[in-house]
């Protein structure tokens, strides 16, 4: 498993019930089954990771997770988790709404586009950038809302949500170290937030 | 015996008494039937542990001939779901033991209201009780204890199948590894029962219905029975599946006939659904299946229903397709989030066809029979039943 949804599956803690917004191929939720004796649900667009989930034993609906979120009912689940997703959203701010209205407790992890090597391509080279944690070009990139740690932490004040961990980490899922603490917005690549409504 | 890679050749239809003598069967409305008699075909082998079996459960108007052929058939009409069993389909026969049984009430064989009522020595006609979806699944698994088999990997439907498969579930959560529940519902709509009740009038009001009594007749109610199966047609199909079928075209003709004989092709086509049924199919078990189903309310007690899946670990397989109109996909997604808020893992699919309710007896597109394969899949290899062919060295050339 990635390492960034290691440090997830810690966050959601065990004997939860789970909702996973694009949950890829399942991977989290399978470990959070096995490991951590939590209930999961998982929502995903892609065939392919649909059938990942189908082939892990991981329930799993397939489609658009801003149609499908707001058909659950209110506190259907302890925990959502949106891993790596919130850029990719329409509208990650009514995203994050339904994930509060459907449980008590959010996971959410998110490339932050403050990192130093966005800041130096767009100001050195005037291009958009293309890094290991955002490797698409401008024109064919999935994620259409990037923000920053100062910008979602703006947001989730205004949603009224409280951040209870934050978790810095690399490109590579891995924590950063000490120095990333001092300015995270300029020096972590990733970000993962617990929040309670 | 037929190319094996164009399905599993020639079955036979079997027969076994399941309840009877000191064994009756008593229903869940608490009605006695003293003896039942059950229609089945098995396909594929079962393992020595018992554990590869898989039932299909059959929708209004099937039976158990799903797969293959009988002696003698035409090789282009084989059984009903003939497209997902067999060597390397989804309900892959070199790896699952398949069993397909007629349901309770019918009549391909299995004890329904065309039998003889022991106690008259005439058909029951109306004196045959009405049953729920709970007894048809109670007589499917008086079957297997007949072959031996106390646990299911799968039991899979679509329709009415797939609310026995439901029921199977809810009832029986440890004898279930998985239920695939497919274009069903777990409660029919006011407008489901509404046609449901235009076809049963249909057939009680033929004049040759005759309370149900018409089997020693001269008449059948056959009138009714293809009105009925004409109403059922058109909810089966798509808007777009008939309009792609048979357009405005003009049956036989380039010029339209103006009267009120059949003119237009989708009226042909209706008449000879409708003709071909009552060669088929008997009036009473056409009525005794649309009120199971009218009845059919398995989430009418949610903590119950809790209470029951909780005692197993069955997962669910919930898929529904977009053209269906008579079970949509809300249907679906109203049973998933029952079986969800029961505590059961459910995987839900909806999936893009144009053949309407009838999308589950087809292999395209391919998304649905994959999704099914992959499931079942995974039953397996948690069951470790291995998959066939598998060596434990290299597959080359």
């Amino acid at each position: 498993m990635r390492p960034d949804l290691d440090i997830v599956a810690g966050l959601v803690g065990s004997g939860q019930r789970v909702l996973d917004l694009g949950c890829g191929d399942g991977a989290l939720l399978e470990n959070l089954i096995s490991e951590w004796d939590c209930r999961g649900l998982g929502v995903e667009r892609e065939l392919d990771d649909f059938h990942a989930c189908i082939g892990r034993g991981v329930p799993v609906t397939q489609g658009d997770l801003e149609e499908e979120l707001p058909r659950f009912g209110a506190g259907d689940f302890d925990v959502a988790v949106l891993s790596l997703t919130l850029q990719a959203v329409r509208r990650p701010d009514r995203v994050l709404t339904e994930m509060k209205r459907v449980a008590p407790r959010l996971v959410v992890s998110l490339p932050n586009f403050a990192h130093w090597k966005m800041r130096a391509t767009l100001a050195l080279r005037g291009r958009m950038p293309v890094t290991d944690a955002l490797p698409y070009q401008w024109y064919d990139t999935p994620n259409i809302h990037l923000c920053t740690i100062r910008d979602f932490e703006q947001l989730t004040g205004e949603l009224d949500l409280k951040i209870d961990r934050r978790i810095l980490i690399d490109a590579t899922g891995r924590r950063t170290g000490g120095l990333a603490r001092r300015a995270p917005n300029l020096l972590a690549e990733r970000v993962v937030y617990s929040l309670t409504a | 015996m037929p190319d094996a890679s164009s399905g599993i050749g020639i079955v036979e239809t079997q027969r076994a008494v399941v309840f009877s003598g000191d064994r009756p069967l008593t229903l869940a409305s608490g009605a006695i039937l003293p003896e039942v008699e059950v229609a089945y075909e098995t396909y594929g082998e079962l393992n020595p542990d018992r554990s590869n079996a898989v039932f299909i459960c059959h929708a209004l108007s099937g039976d158990a001939h799903a797969a293959g052929l009988h002696e003698g058939d035409d090789p282009s009409r084989p059984g009903w779901w003939d497209n997902i069993v067999g060597p390397g389909r989804p309900l892959d026969t070199d790896r699952f033991f398949v069993i397909s049984a007629n349901v309770l009430g019918g009549c391909k064989g299995t004890t329904g209201p065309s039998s003889i009522d022991p106690a008259t020595g005439k058909p029951y006609g109306l004196r045959f009780p009405l049953v729920q979806v709970r007894d048809l699944v109670e007589v499917h698994r008086a079957l297997l204890r007949e072959l031996g088999i106390d646990h299911l990997l799968a039991a899979i439907g679509g329709s009415l199948g797939g609310m026995q498969a439901l029921q199977w579930a809810i009832d029986h959560p440890d004898e279930v590894d998985g239920a695939a529940i497919i274009a069903a519902s777990a409660r029919l709509s006011a407008q489901n029962i509404a046609f449901s009740a235009v076809a049963r009038e249909a057939i009680m009001r033929d004049p040759d219905f005759a309370g149900g009594d018409y089997y020693e007749r001269e008449r059948r109610p056959d009138p009714g029975l293809a009105l009925a199966r004409m109403i059922g047609h058109i909810t089966y199909l798509s808007e777009e599946s008939m309009r792609e079928k048979f357009g405005r075209r003009i049956q036989d003709a380039e010029v339209p006939r103006y009267g009120f004989d059949v003119d237009f092709q989708v009226e042909s086509y209706l008449h000879y659904q409708g003709q071909s049924f009552v060669e088929r199919f008997d009036a009473n078990t056409y009525l005794y299946m649309g009120r199971t189903m009218d009845y059919f309310d398995p989430f009418e007690d949610p903590v119950l229903v809790q209470n029951q899946i909780s005692q197993g670990e069955t997962s669910f397989l919930v898929i529904s397709f977009d053209s269906d109109w008579r079970f949509s996909t809300e249907h679906a997604r109203v049973l998933a989030s029952g079986l969800r808020g029961a505590g059961a893992p459910v995987t839900f699919q909806e999936i893009s066809s144009p053949h309407g309710h009838d999308s589950f007896l087809f292999a395209d597109p391919p998304e649905y029979h994959r999704t099914v394969a992959g499931y079942l899949d995974r039953l397996a290899s948690q069951r470790g039943i291995p998959v066939p062919g598998a060596t434990s060295g290299s597959r080359e050339g």
